[in-house]
């Protein structure tokens, strides 16, 4: 048996690495799609081209427009003098952010009124226009709160250090700068493992189909079990290379750091490989032409992506897509790689994770095998 | 170039794609899955995140601060702790997106009137959740302190109206910061790239592969003529997608559609062609099917995921991005697409993204032309 199951595995390493262009496939692309991934996925929202319009020309107001020109959030453009030339620039696509202060903005602050300041965002891009705005909001309160203070100081000075104040002491743990890239780069990676493998696996063993050799291994002793394992140890050594190159290039290059255990990282590789194996081979089972098996690879592809948090939070989908993310093996490993990367969080936080994959993972192959048996019939 | 061999060559192809039943019914599913997943999947409007609350000083103040987080939609107050470590373990194994720490003596210094910090521990692995959770934050705490410091006042004979700036931030173009508006548009770049790309790279690969190409060769079909009887097909399945992915758009997400049909399927049947060339070009180039299906994923379907600005901001990108993506096609249609949907931009002044998708349009239909060679070896 396993003298049968080596000649078949040096014969699938030698198919799949004798082709030039399918060895620099392994490499290649991955390479570059890490780099290309890490530098282009960001949900950071710096340097917003804006443009104010200041109708109150006052003290007040002037402080308000420093605090937005000295902001690394807004990049202010232009100070306009015609509320026309505001919406003209949002409409043109030359700002993002057109900032409005009234006449009596000064007066209305002095009366203990409140005192507007009017915004329009251009919310094509809505995530950019809803952090913005946040931005725009905290700039506003943080104002505000100064004057208050500044007027509690000036109409009260005896009470000076008697008044009370709350302040916010915010902790950004794991990501302290909040940087977006340390938040994709494990997600890259895990993504694109999933896309390298599944494809793989699935056009492996259907292009034996395709082009008719299948039938002429069946006809020899091997036995189906054993074609399997012989068939996807290699695709499961070339995908543990292939993460783990993905993994250093990427975390070494972005700079990300890594504060588990190596051993944690791996465990999980591996479950999460064997998820890939499997539903690789299940494609494989209900696809007769490569094409077929690439339509079909898409479709478990890109919802194992989207459901997966991979960049969008599972927790802002409808509940019931919420429940659909426990099927995606991506979901599972993406809090593994997270969780070793930025979290240094161990086994005693990830096993149900580590569960999952294996259950998963047993799931998938199992009915691969099945399939597979009844698709030789 | 003949039209009977064209027409035949095309009812060849038409054949071909009919006889696989399943194929062609992913060809008109995956347009509305891919709208689906992205419509329902794609949200990054945070609200009700999950709270851990460590309040050390148990008192009528730290309670009136905690009924405010209970009171905003965005965060949801999951628990109470009573020490440090669970708090911790609540946030590292994903319970809690933000702790709550309230110092021992939070109402021995309010009642002082000297100056008190609340903690937050925010989980900041995502860092755009983080950020905007922290924006929420500071809002709370903010407003919370304005009024004990004007309570205080008031108890110390001083009376004084709360300096407040009203921020009125009016969304144009997608006034409900819905995030099916800002993405949905964009997925039919994604359904053409892989209608386009995916299926064509792997038309003529699969003739090569299976050896059929020889028997093409040897009858008098130009190879201009297999090119278009090869293409035709496809560009009307890719029409048909365009339209089935506008109308689910329209009529099931409600995303609004203000710009003109006409250019939307010219701009669509432009970038169509450009799919098409740049998928049939790889299927010359790369012989094997695995091959050609992952460079097609390479040049077609990840510049139109990542480098369009379909997900993420173009402007947010380094600088040497941003000027690599004036050379994808797909960052053109991209645009179109939500200037046409979104801002009703009329067809005259979109001629800056139309202008440049005609060209490549020309040039890569050309350059497939070139490709192809009815020669052997």
């Amino acid at each position: 048996m396993f003298s049968r199951m080596r000649q078949m595995i040096i014969k699938e390493f030698i198919q799949v690495l004798r082709d030039k262009r399918t060895r620099f496939i392994l490499i290649g692309p991955p390479i570059v799609q890490m780099l290309v991934f890490g530098y282009a996925a960001t949900f950071e929202v710096r340097h917003v081209s804006t443009v104010i319009v200041d109708y109150d020309h006052s003290q007040k107001s002037r402080d308000l427009v420093s605090r937005f020109t000295s902001s690394p959030y807004f990049d202010v453009i232009a100070q306009l003098e015609n509320p026309r030339d505001l919406s003209g620039a949002i409409e043109q696509g030359k700002a993002t952010i057109g900032i409005q202060i009234n006449a009596g903005f000064a007066q209305a602050l002095e009366n203990g009124q409140s005192a507007p300041v009017q915004v329009i965002v251009d919310a094509t891009n809505s995530n950019s226009a809803l952090v913005a705005a946040g931005y725009i909001t905290q700039i506003a309160a943080g104002f505000a709160q100064e004057y208050q203070q500044a007027r509690i100081d000036l109409t009260a000075p005896q009470l000076r250090g008697t008044i009370p104040m709350v302040q916010l002491d915010y902790r950004p743990w794991y990501n302290p700068d909040l940087r977006s890239r340390w938040f994709f780069i494990p997600g890259i990676i895990g993504s694109l493992t999933l896309v390298l493998v599944i494809t793989l696996t699935a056009f492996g063993v259907v292009r034996e189909r395709e082009i008719g050799t299948l039938e002429q291994i069946m006809v020899t002793p091997i036995r189906p079990a054993e074609f399997i394992l012989s068939k996807t140890l290699p695709f499961f050594l070339i995908g543990l290379f292939d993460v783990s190159l993905i993994a250093v290039v990427g975390s070494s290059w972005f700079q990300v750091p890594f504060r588990g255990h190596l051993s944690v990282l791996f465990t999980g590789a591996v479950l999460f490989l064997l998820c890939m194996l499997g539903a690789g081979l299940l494609i494989s089972t209900v696809s007769s032409t490569q094409q077929q098996a690439m339509v079909t690879a898409f479709f478990f592809i890109m919802p194992a992506i989207v459901f997966s948090g991979f960049g969008f939070p599972i927790s802002t989908m409808p509940q019931w897509l919420q429940y659909m993310t426990y099927a995606s093996p991506l979901r599972y490993f993406l809090i593994v790689l997270r969780g070793t990367y930025l979290k240094g969080v161990g086994m005693d936080i990830l096993w149900p994770q580590m569960a999952a994959m294996a259950g998963l993972g047993m799931a998938l192959l199992l009915l691969a095998i099945l399939r597979f048996r009844k698709s030789l019939d | 170039m003949n039209w009977t061999r064209l027409l035949v060559m095309a009812k060849k192809e038409v054949l071909q794609i009919l006889r696989d039943p399943r194929s062609l019914a992913i060809v008109f599913i995956m347009p509305a899955i891919l709208v689906i997943l992205f419509g329902y999947g794609v949200n990054l409007d945070i609200k009700g995140s999950p709270v851990y609350v460590f309040d050390q000083d148990g008192s009528q103040q730290s309670q009136d601060l905690l009924k405010r987080f209970q009171a905003s939609q965005y965060f949801h107050l999951v628990k109470v702790v009573d020490n440090y470590p669970q708090l911790v373990r609540a946030i590292d194994d994903g319970s809690a997106k933000i702790g709550i720490v309230i110092p021992w003596n939070f109402s021995e210094k309010l009642h002082d009137g000297s100056p008190v910090h609340v903690q937050a521990l925010v989980d900041a692995t995502d860092d755009n959740t983080a950020n905007i959770l922290i924006g929420y934050t500071q809002g709370v705490i903010q407003g919370y302190s304005s009024e004990i410091q004007i309570e205080a006042l008031q108890r110390r004979g001083v009376s004084l109206q709360p300096a407040s700036l009203r921020v009125e931030v009016r969304t144009w173009y997608n006034e409900d910061l819905e995030s099916s508006a800002f993405i949905i548009p964009g997925v039919l770049a994604l359904v053409m790239s892989v209608i386009g790309a995916f299926l064509t790279s792997l038309t003529i690969a699969r003739e090569w592969e299976r050896g059929t190409m020889e028997q093409l060769i040897s009858t008098p079909v130009s190879a201009a003529e297999i090119m278009f009887g090869k293409l035709v097909p496809y560009f009307v399945l890719g029409m048909a997608d365009t339209i089935i992915s506008a109308l689910i758009a329209i009529y099931w997400f409600k995303v609004p559609f203000r710009g003109s049909f006409v250019t939307l399927l010219v701009s669509s049947a432009m970038f169509l062609v450009v799919v098409l060339s740049l998928g049939f070009f790889i299927s010359v180039l790369a012989k094997g099917q695995f091959a050609a299906s992952q460079i097609a994923l390479l040049v077609t379907f990840l510049p139109a995921f990542l480098l369009s600005g379909f997900l993420f901001a173009i402007e947010q990108m380094p600088v040497v991005l941003q000027w690599f993506t004036r050379i994808l096609p797909a960052r053109y249609y991209v645009s179109v697409l939500k200037n046409i949907f979104l801002k009703g931009t009329p067809t005259a002044m979109l001629y800056a993204d139309l202008v440049p998708l005609a060209l490549f349009s020309f040039l890569l239909g050309i350059l497939a032309t070139r490709s192809f060679h009815k020669r052997l070896s």
